[in-house]
């Protein structure tokens, strides 16, 4: 079976969770990718989902929604979300994962609506859910997205999940406590946050560099200094640990 | 003395019998048009899909609806015509994508416009959390900088007091009505939910009235063996009704798994208006109410209850 852009998107935020760290992984991809980092090199970390869960061990089974029954059972903690976001607005969240519609150069992530006007836009999106939340307050954010030029925008419509703002002073002069993006994981490539704007960090296996850039919609697009890396395949043990989560590629190989 | 005892329990039990009703009855008694019911507030999980249904079925109008998430719950309410304003965190399909009926109204304005105030899910928390601790407004440090700060229109910015620092005001939500789903309860309300909470508890305590919906009506003395799991007391509750599968198509605790296919299966059927206004019928308005629904689903009803009962 060939490894599909999903599979190869949590094996890359498996990645990014480190051992013993405190990560909200409540959605779609991060909840696979928090099985894969338990069951590899971050044997430690604990799973906080928003709606009031905390794990130290994944659920058994797939899971469609952080709140199916498989989550619950073996969780260390059943709570109330202002526990969990009073968690993460004291600083106590090494990172969070949220997914978005658009998002530009200084990581500011749209999930509220497309258009000039927000009381009458081209297309409604869902909403912030908790991304908004994890985006100001945890230490770190982890964003994933499919990777298009229409997405990847100079400026995104609405500011749901705040980033950098406009770079420099401006997210801390805004009032916000700490944290800001790390990573952009694509369906194409890795972007890496330096002085508050993505770098091109790494595309991934059967991309090429003019795919990827062609696919950035803002100018200027910053490259990794020491030249552009290759995202890496994930190893068969991991691609055993995703398929055997996800049989039939319900988030992993869904085609969006 | 023992004649006053005797008196009180008179007393209290003609109270339960006030409370414990049917859903058809505690829509007509306490949904009425206009009302700001909350619901939905555990997240995905213990939707209370069976009131849901029902407030489209009595055709419900310019409800003001309050939640966190709201997994298609919102969705069919707004599309059913029977919301004029929200305030929700995201309203949408959680394992299947975008709210078509949202985007309808929102794009453009089929059946009608609505209003909506954009919310984080701890936004929404905190506001019915400043509604449950009879407090004006919550100070927090999210969402500082973002447009929703700015787009909720009713959040403020502030500096703090003792320190100077920046701070969002985000001031207390109380809804007319909470509606909460639950594992049990006793007839005088006294309702026990467990597994997550979400913001259940704060929208119940901030407000004016509760609906309880039972999976079961359990003895006083159930409740009593293990308070910690209940949610509210009694004395903020309105309406009893025992309605098993009430959460149906979302999941409940030990009592019957989520029907993901249910929710898919919506998401394909409700593209356009005209398939939404056809699920309608088929799911809601022509069935006369909750045991009926279940009873149309059938096997399938029995295979969720199964999973989770068999645990």
């Amino acid at each position: 079976m060939d490894v599909a852009p999903g599979e190869i998107m949590v094996a890359q935020a498996a990645r990014e969770i480190n051992d013993r760290e405190r990560v909200f992984v409540g959605m779609r991809l991060p909840l696979i990718a928090f099985v894969v980092a338990k069951r590899t090199h971050a044997p430690n970390a604990v799973g906080l989902f928003e709606l009031g869960i905390v794990r130290d061990d994944p659920a058994p089974e797939l899971l469609y929604t952080m709140g199916d029954p498989p989550n619950v059972r073996g969780a260390v903690w059943c709570a109330r979300t202002v526990d969990l976001m009073g968690l993460l607005a004291r600083g106590e969240v090494d990172a969070g994962f949220i997914g978005g519609a658009e998002i530009d150069r200084y990581g500011n992530v749209n999930t509220t609506a497309i258009g000039a006007e927000r009381a009458h836009p081209d297309v409604q999106l869902p909403g912030s859910g908790g991304g908004a939340d994890i985006a100001s307050l945890a230490k770190r954010l982890i964003v994933i997205m499919p990777h298009d030029k229409r997405r990847l925008r100079e400026k995104v419509d609405f500011i749901t999940s705040p980033g950098y703002l406009a770079g420099g002073e401006t997210r801390r002069a805004a009032g916000l406590p700490r944290g800001g993006p790390a990573v952009l994981i694509t369906t194409r490539a890795v972007f890496r946050f330096v002085d508050d704007e993505a770098v091109l960090w790494s595309v991934h296996p059967e991309q090429s560099v003019e795919d990827v850039t062609a696919n950035v919609g803002w100018d200027g697009l910053r490259i990794r200094s020491a030249g552009i890396e290759r995202t890496p395949m994930p190893s068969p043990d991991v691609l055993r640990i995703i398929r055997e989560y996800d049989p039939h590629g319900f988030w992993t190989r869904r085609g969006e | 003395m023992l004649r006053r005892r005797g008196r009180l329990r008179v007393l209290a039990l003609s109270a339960s019998i006030a409370k414990l009703t049917t859903l058809a009855q505690a829509v007509r008694d306490h949904v009425r048009d206009g009302t700001r019911v909350a619901l939905g507030c555990a997240l995905e999980p213990a939707i209370p899909f069976a009131i849901v249904y029902e407030i489209v079925r009595q055709r419900r109008r310019d409800l003001r609806l309050v939640g966190p998430i709201s997994d298609i719950a919102f969705d069919m309410l707004i599309g059913a015509g029977c919301v004029a304003e929200v305030d929700a965190a995201w309203i949408g399909n959680v394992s299947a994508g975008l709210a078509h009926c949202y985007r309808r109204a929102m794009e453009e304005g089929i059946p009608r416009r609505i209003t909506v105030r954009d919310h984080s899910n701890f936004s929404i928390g905190l506001a019915l959390l400043a509604g449950a601790l009879g407090s004006p407004y919550i100070p927090t440090r999210s969402l500082l900088g973002s447009d929703l700060a700015r787009a909720n229109g009713t959040f403020r910015e502030a500096a703090s007091p003792f320190d100077g620092s920046k701070v969002l005001l985000i001031p207390a939500i109380e809804p007319d009505v909470t509606v909460v789903a639950v594992q049990r309860s006793d007839e005088d309300g006294n309702a026990q939910l467990w597994g997550p909470w979400g913001v259940s508890q704060e929208a119940a305590l901030a407000a004016r009235a509760v609906i309880v919906l039972a999976d079961e009506i359990v003895e006083p003395g159930v409740i009593r063996a293990d308070p910690n799991r209940t949610i509210v007391p009694a004395f903020k509750v309105a309406a009893v009704v025992e309605q098993p599968g009430a959460c149906h198509p979302s999941p409940l605790q030990d009592r019957y798994a989520r029907d993901h296919e249910f929710f898919h299966e919506y998401h394909r059927a409700t593209r356009t208006s005209d398939g939404f206004d056809v699920w309608l019928r088929e799911w809601v308005l022509d069935v006369p109410d909750h045991d009926s629904y279940l009873a149309k689903l059938s096997a399938r009803w029995d295979a969720l209850r199964a999973s989770e009962m068999a645990r």
